[in-house]
């Protein structure tokens, strides 16, 4: 796996998700649930919401640790399958390269490092269930306020979702 | 004549007398706060649930099918079937204008009365539902695993296809019978030689049972009377149809007088069974015809029109034992088959009576050759023989009866606004509620199949007026659910309706939604126009005529930006949904377009002809709100005068 020239940039994104998610939180509460827990005593609120914020700080610290709301939660990598890779680049410009290039923002981020943004599971997961990721995941919650265009669910299977994933890892391989 | 008339008033008087006066309102009957508060809780579907029924009402002359659900009364879609529809572009994008096409033309308008589900053994089974066109004869196949139509067949050799199109009970076939006769084949024939030149033509229609394809298998010559309305027999009466007739009197002008003269009209008995007997010994004549029969793919996501040339033909003369005629009083509207097949229930729509028919009497007055006479090869059974008992005076105007598979009847009565429920096994009358107000069909869940679902009744109501907040001088039709489960029937609600509804059909949830398509497969789009992903959106130019090869995901189209269109050209817009999610269609408006605007389902591509008329710069836009960037989901087209130099140029973004 190559080294970044770029994890300055990555970091710096990271913080932002930070600041955004604190912000965010701050404006719109946490969803249902934290709409409950608001009603309960202030303190224990406050307490709740600080937790939160810690496990979420420690999580964006190192997002490779988060792996996202969905289907997926544990996937092996092995060495990159070209066979896998030219299936999942034609899965790829089939569905999603209406809003997606690899090297530049388009109507949803530029996808080149990915993979080195993002863990395996939290990448399929975002794929195969973009409505609840947006809807509970940290980062998916931060992006969709920087995107504001949902990303589509294109009903893509769990099979095809691995080969997109691994038509990303051949994106971002040392060449 | 007048002593009908004299018979009619009487009888009026005296059921004016046990009915009382047209009743206020629902609380007037006996219930009060309570039975409101009782029957609010029986409708009320709570935000998030769904209703137990898909209930499927004719739009009348509005051409469509609306679907509701029950017993929420919410209304969930309007099927565009027979009309245009501009919310959906039916009959206006390329792909659907092919499925209105006719011997006539492009008819873009029909009359569409009876909705029909599929059976399987005698019980709807939420394959399909076919309606029928009145106007231009025409029967129409909806899919209900999409709610899209996808197949309509013109009726050839028929005018006013009014009893039509009721199924067998494995929907072997659907049946046309023409309203109005007239010269078959049709041709320029003096109206006062109706009596010798006009003739009825019942069609049967075969449909495939994988594909749901439709075919006039049949058509069976009739003598020249009105053949209104029909049912197929079931269990013990399978493999016959039976039809009502009015106009025995064969008149053909100012019918209000003259169609009721004969104390008895007919039900026709078709055995179909036969008549597939005489087909396989070739007994039929191929008749010249012109008719189209058209089909829509769920995989070129188009419509094709066929014209075929001819039909097949028997003459009830030349095939005995296929059609005999049942005397019954006194211009029969609605005929109704009980679950069990054994009663045929014929509501005289001028008698106080109602005349209620043996499939066995018929059987064995058919083999004792108990006839009163034959009128063109069509024995005509005596009444006596093939009557199982009345229904006496149980209100006035009776249409149309359905079952509850408890051996329970409930019949419409127009005139005296109400339902009537009586025993099917006694004919003694159980119950009666007024309707609001004047009833015409009415509707169970299953109510003219073998096991009616039941639970509840709907009233289709022709007039509506102080039920509703006035809208100027035209009210929405009504429509009235009933409970029927307990003895007693209890009102439970009013709700309205599109255009006319005529007949509805409802069938419970779980037997559609488990089918229910929610996109459709973009690698199985197989439209000749489709761009299947962002890079092969592209123009190009063939003479005069542009194809637009353009994508559309939340929130933009591809290109969103095009240029070297010209004045006189047609630019044909092939838009594809590249969304694989349910429920996310996209629409296309072009200003000043001539037709309508495109409505496309994820996965689907339809195509919107513009004919720009002027230079300028044409915004286009897409009409279905999608996402929080819907608003920005837009374009332009620039048109230049004939001949300009301006390049053929298109793109999304800025080029780099």
């Amino acid at each position: 796996m190559k080294t970044l020239n770029n994890i300055p940039k990555v970091l710096k994104f990271t913080r932002n998700l930070v600041l955004t998610l604190i912000f965010s939180s701050l404006l719109f509460g946490c969803g249902s649930d934290a709409g409950n827990e608001n009603a309960s005593t202030e303190s224990g609120t406050t307490e709740q919401t600080q937790e939160n914020m810690e496990a979420l700080t420690e999580d964006l610290t190192d997002p490779m640790n988060n792996k996202g709301v969905g289907p997926v939660d544990h996937v092996d990598l092995g060495p990159i399958d070209e066979a896998m890779v030219a299936e999942g680049k034609a899965i790829f410009e089939e569905n999603c390269t209406a809003c997606h290039k690899i090297e530049e923002r388009y109507i949803g981020p530029a996808l080149k490092e990915l993979t080195v943004r993002r863990s395996p599971e939290w990448i399929m997961n975002m794929i195969m269930n973009p409505n609840e990721m947006v809807q509970q995941d940290p980062v998916a919650k931060a992006l969709l306020a920087e995107y504001l265009s949902p990303m589509a669910n294109q009903n893509i299977s769990r099979e095809d979702t691995r080969k997109i994933l691994e038509y990303f890892r051949s994106v971002d391989e040392v060449k | 004549m007048i002593s009908f008339i004299k018979k009619c008033a009487t009888t009026a008087l005296s059921a004016a007398f046990i009915f009382a006066c047209t009743p206020q309102g629902p609380n007037n009957d006996s219930g009060g706060v309570m039975s409101v508060t009782n029957a609010a809780s029986k409708v009320y579907v709570a935000p998030g649930n769904h209703d137990e029924f898909y209930a499927f009402m004719s739009g009348g002359f509005s051409g469509q099918i609306s679907v509701y659900g029950l017993p929420s009364g919410r209304l969930f879609r309007v099927i565009p079937v027979f009309s245009q529809d501009p919310e959906k572009g039916y009959g206006y994008n390329e792909e659907t204008k092919p499925m209105l096409q006719t011997s006539y033309g492009f008819v873009p308008w029909d009359d569409a009365h009876h909705p029909e589900l599929s059976q399987t053994d005698g019980v709807p089974d939420g394959r399909w539902i076919f309606i029928n066109g009145n106007n231009t004869p025409r029967i129409a196949r909806v899919d209900l695993s999409t709610f899209e139509t996808a197949e309509i067949i013109e009726i050839p050799n028929s005018g006013g296809n009014h009893s039509s199109p009721f199924i067998t009970a494995n929907s072997e076939y659907v049946v046309a019978g023409t309203r109005f006769s007239v010269p078959i084949p049709n041709e320029d024939i003096a109206l006062d030689q109706y009596k010798e030149k006009y003739k009825g033509s019942l069609s049967f229609i075969s449909v495939d049972q994988e594909s749901g394809d439709m075919d006039v298998a049949f058509q069976v010559l009739v003598p020249g009377y009105d053949y209104d309305l029909a049912h197929a027999g079931k269990g013990q009466s399978h493999g016959w149809v039976f039809f009502t007739t009015y106009n025995t009197e064969q008149s053909n002008t100012l019918k209000e007088i003259g169609a009721s003269q004969n104390d008895k009209d007919f039900i026709a008995a078709v055995n179909w069974k036969k008549a597939e007997e005489y087909l396989a010994q070739g007994k039929a004549k191929e008749m010249p015809a012109s008719y189209y029969n058209n089909e829509y793919s769920d995989e070129t996501h188009s419509a094709t029109a066929t014209q075929k040339k001819s039909v097949k033909v028997l003459i009830p003369e030349e095939c005995p034992g296929l059609v005999y005629f049942l005397p019954t009083p006194k211009s029969p509207h609605g005929v109704d088959v009980d679950p069990t097949g054994e009663y045929i229930v014929g509501n005289g729509k001028l008698s106080a009576d109602m005349s209620v028919h043996s499939f066995s009497k018929m059987v064995q007055a058919i083999e004792n050759k108990d006839f009163e006479t034959t009128i063109d090869g069509i024995p005509v059974l005596k009444y006596e023989s093939v009557l199982d008992g009345i229904v006496k005076q149980a209100g006035l105007g009776p249409l149309h009866t359905e079952f509850d598979g408890k051996g329970n009847a409930y019949t419409s009565f127009f005139i005296s606004s109400e339902v009537v429920k009586w025993k099917v096994d006694s004919k003694e009358v159980v119950d009666r509620v007024p309707t609001y107000y004047s009833i015409g069909h009415l509707m169970i869940p299953g109510g003219d199949s073998q096991k009616p679902f039941g639970k509840y009744l709907v009233a289709l109501n022709k007039i509506t007026k102080d039920r509703y907040l006035p809208t100027g001088p035209e009210l929405a039709h009504s429509a009235q659910l009933y409970d029927i489960s307990g003895d007693k029937m209890e009102l439970l609600l009013d709700f309205p309706t599109i255009g006319e509804p005529h007949y509805a059909q409802a069938i419970p949830a779980e037997l559609i939604t488990p089918r229910s398509v929610k996109t459709f497969k973009l690698s199985e789009n197989q439209h000749p126009y489709a761009a299947k992903k962002e890079s092969e959106a592209r123009v190009e130019r063939d003479g005069n005529e542009v194809h637009v090869y353009m994508t559309s995901i939340r929130s933009h189209f591809a290109p969103d930006n095009i240029e070297g269109l010209e004045v006189g050209d047609k630019v044909y817009f092939h838009l594809t949904n590249l969304e694989q999610d349910w429920d996310v269609p996209h629409g296309l408006s072009v200003m000043g377009a001539n037709n309508a605007e495109l409505l496309v389902m994820p996965g689907q591509t339809e195509t919107l002809l513009w004919e720009p008329q002027k230079p300028g710069v044409y915004p286009f836009y897409c009409t279905d709100f999608c996402s929080a960037l819907h608003q920005e989901m837009q374009g332009y087209a620039r048109v230049s005068p004939q001949g300009s130099t301006v390049a053929l140029d298109w793109k999304t973004g800025n080029r780099k």
